[in-house]
């Protein structure tokens, strides 16, 4: 039974991810691929990887839709919709045949991989000296610490990388438009009730991360989708880029997580966990990772200045 | 066997939002695609509960809550681009003129 | 299989069914607005029985209550979201 819905489920992702470039109606492009995003985080659930799942569902199926639509405001706005942009029928062909060859090549790596356990066996050998009962989280923050630590440098990399795009005239301003709402409105009522359970819902997340599926970047992603239904809801303006308080949160975690590679260094071990106090330093790292982790998103989702300080 | 039982409602209910995608190609207008996106968040919803139960994991519950939580955002997002400049509230005119 | 085995599958199927009413009604349904009603009502009923299903089947009384966030919270964001959309297609339809 779990066959046929590993199946089904295949066909339709496959099916989903092919409406969405063949359609012709670019919104129409965009809600099949918000509903790719759900049915990948479907499949994550599926495989048993309830932490990716989590990740899917809450940027695939969540943020993900808020930052195409709103791209695709942008595009109507510049009136970019109208431009018909069709290339010859060979090159698509020739498009169309290198993604399927490159698409049969993956399938094929993936096909020939020797069937093992992979790494579970030296993750759970070594699991026990760092006190945490979720593997993922002893991979992500103990094994593997230092590709996260980069990945995080990446984020706030890619944050400076959307500001740069900013007119210099709006400089350190705000982003995005000033939202007006209906104060005794249904939008204003969201914005209101859903932000306490998304705190906890966030909190909740983050602190399992450690025992069971869970952990910073999941909690972060949900985090920042509460401030976007904030701002959407107008209940709150965005704040000033150029604000030093903003660049400290998005800067904390990343710092947060040298420190700790260099107070190991102080212990005698560059960029390795005291000995003992490998699952207090990793749960800190984890809180400030996910302050950061949202300031970040959100900060990304909502684009660079375009209202004057 | 009652395992299976679930299993076997997933599927039902995964066949049956994949009926939605024809509105989502079809649909003439902006909202009856998003209507189509939400059918098929609230379905995943569904069928995370049901895997969930299928397998006795806690795990899958909490994609099944973020799920949930998420749902709305893109129908929200996708309201708002009706409004001038993306930034007004589809309400709001009926405050200023009743 | 005892009689709460049975009770369970009773609860599953209706809940399929639900679903099942639910994308019929996107599908057949003559205009937008009636679309929605589809949408909100069935597809959340649906998911109520089959909340209260794997409650009864789960035994556990904490998770039972997580399954009824669930429920709720879906409750929630689908009203909320077929409110706003209802009067986005009436703008729509108006403006365009």
């Amino acid at each position: 039974m779990s066959l046929a819905f590993d199946l089904a489920l295949c066909a339709l992702i496959l099916g989903t991810a092919g409406l969405a470039v063949a359609g012709g109606n670019l919104f129409g492009s965009v809600v099949f691929y918000i509903v790719y995003g759900v049915l990948i985080a479907l499949a994550w659930v599926s495989l048993g990887a309830a932490d990716v799942a989590l990740a899917e569902a809450a940027i695939g199926a969540g943020v993900t839709g808020v930052l195409l639509i709103g791209a695709w405001q942008g595009m109507k706005d510049a009136g970019g919709l109208e431009a018909e942009i069709t290339k010859s029928l060979p090159v698509r062909v020739l498009a169309g045949l290198g993604a399927a060859a490159l698409g049969a090549l993956v399938g094929f790596a993936i096909l020939s991989l020797p069937g093992h356990d992979g790494l579970t066996g030296p993750v759970a050998e070594n699991q026990p000296a760092l006190d945490l009962g979720n593997p993922v989280t002893a991979v992500l923050l103990s094994f593997r610490a230092y590709d996260t630590l980069l990945e995080t440098l990446v984020l706030t990399a890619a944050l400076a990388a959307v500001w740069s795009l900013t007119p210099a005239r709006f400089w350190g301003g705000i982003p995005g438009p000033k939202h007006i709402t209906r104060p005794d409105g249904v939008m204003a009522s969201f914005g209101r009730l859903l932000p306490p359970l998304g705190l906890l819902v966030a909190i909740y997340l983050v602190w399992a991360g450690a025992d069971q599926p869970g952990g910073a970047f999941q909690a972060g992603t949900v985090l920042a989708a509460v401030w976007i239904l904030i701002v959407l809801a107008g209940l709150r303006d965005e704040p000033r880029l150029s604000s030093l308080v903003l660049r400290l949160i998005v800067i904390a975690g990343p710092l947060v997580f040298l420190g700790a590679g260099l107070a190991g260094a102080l212990a005698g071990l560059a960029l390795g966990y005291p000995e003992g106090h490998a699952r207090t330093l990793i749960l800190i790292i984890e809180y400030a990772l996910t302050l950061s982790i949202a300031a970040t998103l959100a900060l990304l989702i909502a684009g660079p200045a375009r209202r004057a300080p | 066997m009652m395992a299976d039982l679930f299993m076997l409602a997933a599927l039902c209910v995964l066949i049956s939002v994949a009926g939605a995608l024809i509105r989502a190609w079809r649909g003439p207008g902006r909202a009856d695609r998003m209507m189509s996106a939400q059918l098929i968040g609230s379905g995943g919803v569904g069928i995370a509960v049901l895997i969930a139960a299928a397998r006795s994991e806690p795990a899958i519950l909490d994609v099944a809550l973020v799920l949930a939580l998420l749902a709305a955002f893109a129908a929200l997002a996708f309201v708002k681009t009706v409004t001038p400049e993306g930034a007004g509230d589809p309400e709001a005119d009926e405050a200023e003129n009743p | 299989m005892s009689a709460m085995e049975c009770f369970i599958a009773g609860l599953l199927a209706l809940g399929v069914f639900f679903y099942v009413a639910g994308t019929v009604g996107l599908l057949r349904f003559p205009d937008t607005h009636s679309r929605l009603h589809a949408l909100t009502k069935a597809d959340n009923l649906g998911l109520g029985f089959i909340v209260i299903a794997a409650g009864l089947y789960w035994g556990d009384g904490w998770i039972a209550g997580k399954l009824a966030l669930v429920w709720l919270l879906t409750l929630f964001a689908a009203g909320m979201a077929a409110q706003l959309v209802a009067r986005a297609a009436l703008k729509a339809e108006g403006g365009e």
